[in-house]
């Protein structure tokens, strides 16, 4: 049944809905469509799926579905009856000959390199000096040889013309848009979207919209003189505070932080935007550069700042236990620290009730101590696109996650 | 369907791809609205004017600014001219149809004939102003409060959205259209693309100089990749200059056009001078 390519899309992650995929079948019903695989392939994406970053999945959703033609009995009667078309003269085939077809294809495949079969065609072109249709050398339309269009000869070369049969999933198979999913790119870009989500709107600032009810109760009021009534526009008012691990355990993701902070001080939507860095963990100083050279004392974070300051730590969490649960524990020979790592991070805590912890590393390997530890007293998000969304929700909410109250 | 002569295939100054061809013709005949995506510089604003053009149809342009509110596209109760004739004797104040304006999404519906609406940049405005909009463009009407009258579309227009993703469109609105991400052309298309602009240009010129337009469009750490209008700019100012084609390989005459800010032109000047002709992307 063709629904199942519904059930292939969503498999893949495609998140195709119900009205989508009605509206597809019925538009498809309709006849609106002409019956090759590459229309259905173009048009079907421009109905289920809405975002580029779907494009590849669809693409991998297309290849298993319509990829499968020939070795998937049940759904061959469909599928014929698609490319049943007089328009681009596609001859009936059994399920045994496009069997047939397939392992033709396969072989020709595993006996011609592209090459060779680039230098056949243009010694051919060369050669020929009229058209062509049928046949199986010259290059023509209808024909079996290799090269020309409407054929019937398995991976050869087309020359202009509509491609049929798997063309289409075999645009699938190019994968063009790869880089296009977001669940593998977190770029700067798509980055400063998922901040802007972090927003709180309030009224603040220069008056300058204006308010009809006021104004015309004034204007009733100063019996018919006109007096405008402005009020201020909604502002974000959004403050935040980020602080970035530079420990060397961070090293391999660089870029990756690279990537958050530029995209957060470029993100210009905020009320205000501070930064700060700390080597592994947070003892009593935390630092205004990378180098950590220009210390700044972590009270400051707690005198400069109230609680309404989101507050966003980025690390890996993973030290040695010493590190977090001891007394001069920092991993820096020359810093000596009289209260564990744990007891500030447990201040700040207490200190911005709306924070989370984003970790480059994958989940999979969050099974440390110490990221336990801090996980339990930090939300703790992927550094992904999807990681960063669920973070920017839970610094969003009224109220706190209760596990980490 | 509409195929071939009767529907959309693009028009004497703008090239579409077969598979956006196909597409704009299945948005005309089920009148669902499209959403364009893309880089800037794709083409996706050029699109409406060519369907427009093609089909030989009256273009609305409603542009959106950050400020744009889903109201302002239907109509606008001038209530402060109202107020304000109110004082004075000279006008009747009490029809209120006087001080209803007509948005572009109004016009578009009230015109006899149909037309092309193009939604340009619906990304610029707030993140929830598409969804403001959902149940007009389902419906294709809408209700004028003040007159209690119903604004229904004599003919449902063609419309076009473009988006450059600087926001995400809600969900529940995609759902609603039809979607086409333009990417940015290839060398193949892209020449075709400047032959529409220039057709008298030297073919050899216009292949070395994509091939360095490719070059730093690739380069790592861009802030702003040059895009098609860039392009067509340098090669503009390029064939104006007589510049010789070995120039174009040594360096990049006219640099200015195609990269528009200083952090750029750094990154470029670093680059070409570290790693001499092709050797960007280290990592």
């Amino acid at each position: 049944m063709f629904i199942d390519f519904f059930f292939t899309l969503r498999k893949k992650g495609v998140p195709v809905s119900i009205k989508e995929w009605m509206s597809f079948i019925e538009a498809l019903y309709e006849g609106h469509f002409q019956s090759n695989l590459n229309h259905l392939y173009h048009i079907g994406r421009a109905f289920l799926v809405k975002s580029e970053a779907y494009y590849d999945a669809y693409d991998l959703a297309f290849q298993e579905f319509f990829g499968g033609i020939a070795t998937e009995d049940v759904e061959l009667d469909k599928v014929l009856g698609w490319l049943e078309n007089p328009l681009n003269r596609l001859p009936k085939m059994s399920p045994e000959e496009i069997m047939e077809f397939q392992r033709q294809l396969e072989e020709f495949r595993r006996t011609h390199d592209l090459e060779e079969l680039m230098r056949q065609f243009r010694e051919r072109l060369k050669e020929q000096k009229e058209r062509h249709d049928g046949g199986s050398k010259w290059v023509g339309t209808g024909g079996k040889s290799p090269f020309g269009a409407y054929g019937y000869h398995p991976g050869g070369i087309r020359v202009g013309g509509e491609s049929w049969m798997q063309s289409a999933s075999k645009v699938a198979t190019e994968r063009r848009y790869r880089n296009y999913r977001n669940d593998i790119i977190l770029d700067v870009r798509q980055t400063k979207m998922a901040l802007k989500k972090l927003r709180e709107l309030k009224r603040e600032g220069t008056e300058e919209e204006l308010d009809i009810e006021e104004t015309i109760d004034k204007t009733a009021k100063e019996g018919g003189e006109i007096e405008l009534v402005f009020s201020k526009s909604r502002e974000n008012s959004v403050r935040i505070i980020l602080l970035m691990d530079t420990g060397g355990s961070m090293l391999p993701y660089t870029e990756l932080c690279e990537k958050l902070f530029s995209a957060a001080t470029q993100a210009n939507h905020f009320k205000e935007f501070r930064y700060f860095f700390f080597h592994n963990c947070i003892y009593q100083d935390i630092y205004e550069d990378m180098a950590n050279y220009k210390n700044v004392p972590t009270e400051k974070l707690f005198s400069l700042f109230n609680k309404n300051y989101k507050l966003i730590l980025v690390g890996d969490a993973r030290m040695a236990y010493s590190e977090l649960f001891e007394v001069n524990g920092c991993i820096d020979y020359f810093s000596t620290n009289d209260k564990p790592g744990l007891e500030w991070l447990t201040r700040i805590r207490d200190h911005f009730p709306h924070s989370v912890w984003l970790n480059p590393t994958h989940k999979n390997f969050w099974g440390h101590y110490t990221v336990d530890t801090i996980g339990k007293l930090f939300p703790m998000y992927e550094l992904t696109i999807d990681g960063l969304k669920d973070a920017i929700k839970a610094l969003t909410s009224k109220t706190r996650n209760l596990l980490h109250q | 369907m509409a195929s071939g002569s009767q529907g959309y295939s693009g028009s004497d100054d703008y090239i579409a791809s077969k598979a956006l061809m196909e597409i704009v013709n299945v948005a005309v005949v089920l009148r669902k609205p499209l959403v364009v995506k893309g880089e800037p510089g794709t083409g996706k604003t050029l699109l409406a004017h060519s369907i427009a053009r093609a089909l030989n149809k009256k273009l609305l342009i409603w542009n959106i600014k950050s400020t744009t509110k889903a109201r302002d596209g239907l109509y606008v109760y001038d209530t402060v001219q109202r107020l304000n004739d109110a004082r004075f004797k000279d006008k009747d104040i009490s029809d209120i149809r006087q001080y209803i304006k007509m948005g572009k999404l109004g016009q578009a519906f009230s015109s006899d004939e149909q037309v092309i609406l193009l939604i340009d940049e619906i990304d610029k405005a707030d993140i929830e102003f598409p969804n403001d909009l959902l149940n007009e463009l389902d419906e294709m009407s809408f209700h004028i409060n003040e007159l209690d009258e119903e604004v229904t579309a004599k003919h449902r227009p063609i419309v076009i959205i473009t988006s450059n993703s600087e926001k995400e469109l809600p969900d529940a609105f995609l759902r609603r259209c039809l979607f086409y991400y333009i990417e940015f052309p290839d060398g193949e298309m892209m020449e075709r693309i400047i032959k529409v602009h220039y057709p008298d240009i030297e073919d050899k010129l216009v292949r070395e100089a994509l091939k360095r337009f490719y070059w730093i469009r690739e380069m790592d750490g861009l802030k702003k990749r040059p895009s098609t209008s860039e392009l067509l700019d340098w090669i503009k100012a390029l064939a104006l200059g007589g510049i010789k084609i070995e120039k174009i390989n040594n360096e990049i005459p006219f640099l200015g056009t195609l990269l528009k800010n200083e952090q750029d032109t750094d990154r470029f000047v670093r680059v070409s001078t570290n790693q001499g002709g092709f050797g960007f992307r280290r990592r």
